[in-house]
């Protein structure tokens, strides 16, 4: 599993390293600001989530929660 | 879905009461300064699901499940004297739901095609943020209560932006503080107390940072470590062994999660946006899975889109899986949770977006009206729909 995460950590790494990022100014961000271009899940999708970390064996870095509540059934 | 219908027009009704009184609260501007109401959103959905592996019948017999979802989620601003933004973030949610499985822990019983419960999940968050300096330090907490389970939750973070504002590295951790109550098979009562609780403790620490690339494109990386003690089996999970005998869930007591995330968002011309999304899982129970997902919002006009998306996602069993009777008696670790077998499923669907600049349906205040309705298909024959709704009032 080590490995796995360092072949990984490098991987992210060289993908983050590879953009090249230009310094946007916020009066360019209209785009970038837009509501449906945020970085996160949107409110709508939220039970989708809860019933997806119950029915599957996976859950975390999708800025939901990472425990908590059964999901017993 | 009649309920979902009656559930979304009272919210709707409530929405437009709650207008009306704000129009005569907004009259008094210099109380609206101090501490404003910034938004309020409705969240209600739908969701049903069918299949054929309960794990309360140990990996045989049905999984019908139904939940309706109904939240609310209310958040304040206001700045200090220094200029410091302070949030509060107060949520209530309640689900309803009725399982046919849950109906088969007494198996003589069979009541009613489905069993019912309620979980009641309310929690604060409050943040204050330093907008000339560009970080931002946040705590909350968080409850769960359902008949059989309790929760009670907290988390820290602290964000940081980079000098120009386009970058922001965040740090959190949270903690889930839970009781199970220990209720089991009818058949196994009485040989194991049946009744008592036991504890189940979740520690999780994210680091995550995002980067706005260039005016179309911004990125996110984050990573999570979660780590769970405690008692981490379900006590109505039944585990038919070859000899035919049967027995309680039994898995380890810790788990050690990793996963690892990169989220995309991309402005494709003037009216169409791609966001991507991967994770890769890891944990100490031998479970890896790789999710990906891509969401296409289509701007038809600027207050009116359509999203379809589809999400693919595949995991190994965990290392302690059978099917119904083919653990054995020389096992320590035994699970029949078709949650946890070896997969690939597929959710697709369809969100549809409509924020005019005059509230939506000529409401004022009413900025943004959400509909998502998804399909989700398990190679385990698991079937499942969900259609949600939110309302934000701004």
């Amino acid at each position: 599993m080590r490995r796995r995460i360092y072949c990984l950590s490098i991987l992210v790494l060289a993908g983050a390293g590879s953009f090249s990022c230009t310094s946007v100014k916020e009066y360019q961000k209209n785009k970038i600001n837009d509501a449906e271009m945020a970085l996160s899940n949107r409110k709508v999708e939220k039970t989708e989530l809860s019933f997806q970390s119950y029915r599957e064996g996976s859950s975390g870095a999708n800025s939901g929660k990472s425990g908590g509540g059964c999901g017993c059934n | 879905m009649k309920r979902i219908f009656i559930t979304g027009f009272a919210l709707l009704g409530f929405l437009r009461a709650t207008a009306q009184d704000n129009v005569q609260t907004d009259s008094i501007a210099y109380k609206a300064q101090k501490l404003k109401l910034e938004e309020i959103n409705l969240v209600s959905s739908y969701y049903k699901q069918d299949g054929n592996n309960s794990a309360v019948t140990g990996g045989i017999g049905t999984e019908k499940l139904t939940d309706i979802s109904n939240s609310i989620d209310v958040k304040f601003v206001k700045y200090g004297e220094t200029g410091k933004k302070h949030t509060w973030d107060f949520e209530v949610g309640v689900d309803q739901y009725s399982s046919a499985s849950s109906d088969m822990v007494d198996l003589s019983a069979n009541s009613s095609a489905s069993y019912s419960d309620i979980r009641f999940y309310p929690s604060v968050s409050y943040s204050r943020e330093n907008e000339e300096k560009g970080n931002t330090i946040g705590a909350g907490v968080s409850s769960s209560t359902e008949f059989d389970y309790q929760s009670f939750g907290g988390n820290i973070n602290y964000s940081k932006k980079t000098k120009d504002r386009n970058g922001e590295f965040t740090a959190r951790f949270q903690t889930y503080i839970d009781q199970v109550k220990l209720i089991n098979p009818i058949e196994l009562r009485p040989t194991i107390e049946n009744g008592g609780t036991e504890g189940r403790n979740t520690f999780a620490g994210t680091l995550s940072y995002s980067q706005v690339v260039n005016q179309n494109l911004q990125v996110l990386f984050q990573a999570d470590l979660v780590s769970q003690q405690g008692y981490l089996s379900l006590p109505f999970h039944r585990v038919y062994f070859n000899d035919g005998s049967v027995h309680q869930e039994n898995l380890p007591d810790s788990r050690f999660k990793i996963p690892l995330a990169v989220r995309a968002s991309y402005f494709l011309g003037d009216n169409v946006i791609i966001r991507a999304y991967y994770r890769y899982y890891t944990d100490d129970w031998k479970l890896t899975s790789h999710t990906a997902d891509i969401e296409v919002p289509v701007k038809l006009s600027p207050f009116f889109s359509l999203s379809p998306f589809y999400r693919y996602y595949s995991q190994s069993a965990v290392k302690y899986f059978s099917p119904y009777g083919q653990h054995t008696g020389s096992e320590q670790y035994y699970t029949s949770n078709y949650d946890l077998s070896k997969f690939d499923s597929s959710f697709f669907g369809m969100g549809v977006r409509i924020a005019t600049p005059d509230g939506v349906f000529g409401i004022k205040h009413f900025s943004a009206l959400e509909i998502r309705y998804g399909h989700y298909s398990r190679s385990t024959n698991l079937t499942s729909d969900i259609i949600s709704i939110n309302i934000k009032y701004k």
